[in-house]
């Protein structure tokens, strides 16, 4: 087996498993959801309510006004 | 950090972009009409000596639309757009309003000298990477500042998490980062060998590798300035000025993996029937094909975004430049990977279409999403309305004619070239010279070249209804939470 050959094959196997994983996440997406464990539908609002005295939808616990 | 009640969202860097988005939309475009002119009608090479050929103008079109228009418009956005969904304003750090500031000026500075150098002549002979290495220096530079801003505002935000914009803007940044530097690697001959001019040099790859590489890049900045952060536009502009939430947004994030880990491997269907790997070759088209699903997974969540709420269609303008630069760009990405199907390659290639399919992308889904940005944001930060809602009907039909024209006459010529050039007698010598097909061409040239002054007086309402905005409309005494006012 030449090196073309091999570059092949491992392109190959290579998309199958990056094609694995983005299932992997769309089927992570839905079950997450449908468990009840995470809302990603809210993540809309950030760009509604986008003023800058607008309640955050996920306050980042890493400002000092969140630690404070 | 201050409370946030004390600040408010700093628009002078998302401003600075604003005008250099339409100043280089401006000269882009008018270079872009007058080479569609030239192939038309010949003689209008003669104009300027050797700085006004096709040849010449041609990578300064692609350029200045490219680097110019659509990356201020990006940068623009993202500087309007990032704080506002990050909840932190700009003037919260003096360290990102100095890089801010920095970014703009040395993008501007260095975008003009780009410009300059290549109408002197000096370019790579690389398509969308002409750019000498002393530019390309100055392009990473501006690169990693932008990168500073990012990452920067990301590090001081109050919102937890990301907005799906976001990711596509991040997505731009290193996208842009990798290929740029891989496909620009060169050596500078004067710094070697100490012969001839400074400005030149010589590429790191050679023969297949480096076409290769070149369209690793050449169709990533398809994917990575055109595509990419325009999804991160409309993301954020379309829910905002309708008021409706994405209609999904975990269809947006699956679509965001798709199309990242789908886009990076097409590039390779630009060089089908070439030296390259067979089967690079057919990876290349495949991977084309299954880029709908990602591209459309993004155009319909745009459009259902919109269910329910079509009437707007009809009030609103601006929401209708908005709608037809999802459709487009539903149009643009089946037609792609149609071209990018072997045998349909084999008549496309090298011929008027791929130009046409282009021209549906750039003209219908880029810049319509630019200028709607532009419209909705204006107001907002110069606190004042619209200054006509007529004047933007006008440009809207205008440069819709334009976009029409435009695609279905090349569509045309591309597909006759194709078949002209195929076509065999029976003893299975070639039917046409090339002269034949450039006679037969001839009508549709000069219908595109009319397209071209078209979109180009659109262009132009646009920036007088813009600048009548900034200067003397009717003043806002508060911000609109959604729909743009205008009269």
């Amino acid at each position: 087996m030449d090196i073309r050959e091999l570059q092949g094959y491992a392109n190959f196997f290579l998309t199958m498993f990056l094609v694995l994983l983005l299932y992997g996440y769309i089927l992570h997406l839905y079950r997450s959801e449908k468990k009840g464990e995470k809302d990603y539908e809210k993540y809309a609002d950030m760009a509604l309510h986008d003023e800058i005295s607008d309640a955050p939808v996920e306050n980042n616990p890493k400002t000092k006004e969140s630690k404070e | 950090m201050q409370s946030n009640a004390a600040f408010e969202y700093d628009y002078s860097i998302a401003k600075l972009f604003t005008y250099t988005t339409i100043l280089f939309g401006i000269l882009g475009m008018i270079i872009g009409t007058l080479i569609a002119a030239q192939l038309a009608f010949p003689e209008l090479n003669y104009m300027f000596g050797e700085y006004g050929t096709f040849s010449r103008l041609r990578p300064v079109h692609t350029t200045v639309v490219i680097f110019g228009f659509t990356l201020s418009g990006v940068f623009a956005t993202f500087y309007y757009v990032a704080q506002r969904v990050l909840k932190v304003s700009m003037a919260e750090s003096n360290l990102l309003m100095t890089v801010g500031k920095i970014h703009f000026w040395l993008y501007f500075v260095g975008a003009l000298l780009a410009t300059v150098s290549l109408v002197l002549g000096f370019s790579q002979g690389k398509e969308y990477a002409q750019y000498e290495w002393p530019i390309d220096i100055v392009i990473v530079i501006v690169w990693l500042l932008w990168g500073v801003s990012i990452f920067g505002l990301i590090g001081i935000r109050r919102e937890k998490s990301l907005y799906i914009s976001l990711w596509y803007y991040i997505a731009c940044f290193i996208g842009i980062a990798m290929l740029y530097l891989f496909n620009n690697m060169a050596v500078p001959t004067a710094l070697v060998s100490g012969y001839g001019n400074i400005m030149h040099s010589v590429s790191m790859y050679s023969g297949t590798n480096d076409a290769l590489v070149q369209w690793w890049w050449g169709h990533n900045a398809v994917a990575f300035v055109f595509t990419v952060p325009i999804i991160a536009i409309i993301y954020y502009f379309l829910p905002k000025e309708s008021g409706q939430a994405i209609y999904s947004y975990k269809l947006s994030l699956l679509s965001f993996w798709g199309l990242m880990f789908v886009y990076l491997w097409a590039g390779s269907h630009h060089l089908l029937y070439s030296p390259v790997p067979d089967w690079m070759q057919t990876m290349g088209s495949i991977f084309s094909i299954v880029l709908i699903l990602p591209s459309w997974g993004s155009a319909i969540n745009m459009l259902l975004t919109m269910k329910g709420e079509w009437n707007q269609l009809t009030d609103n303008p601006l929401i209708k430049f908005m709608v037809l630069a999802s459709t487009f760009y539903m149009l643009s990405t089946l037609e792609g990977p149609i071209q990018a199907i072997k045998s349909v390659n084999a008549i496309a290639h090298f011929t008027d279409w791929i130009p046409g399919h282009v021209h549906d992308g750039t003209l219908g889904w880029v810049a319509f999403t630019i200028m709607a940005g532009i419209f909705h944001m204006t107001p907002r930060m110069f606190k004042r309305e619209i200054y006509s809602k007529s004047l933007m009907e006008t440009q809207f039909w205008l440069q819709t004619l334009a976009v029409v024209l435009y695609f279905t006459s090349m569509w045309i010529a591309g597909i006759t070239q194709g078949m002209m050039w195929r076509a065999v007698d029976e003893y299975g010598n070639l039917m046409y010279s090339f002269i034949d097909t450039v006679t037969v061409l001839h009508p549709y040239y000069a219908i595109r070249a009319l397209s071209g002054v078209l979109y180009l007086s659109g262009f132009l309402i646009f920036a007088y209804n813009i600048y009548k905005t900034i200067t003397s409309s009717k003043r806002l005494t508060e911000e609109p939470q959604f729909k743009t006012p205008m009269a």
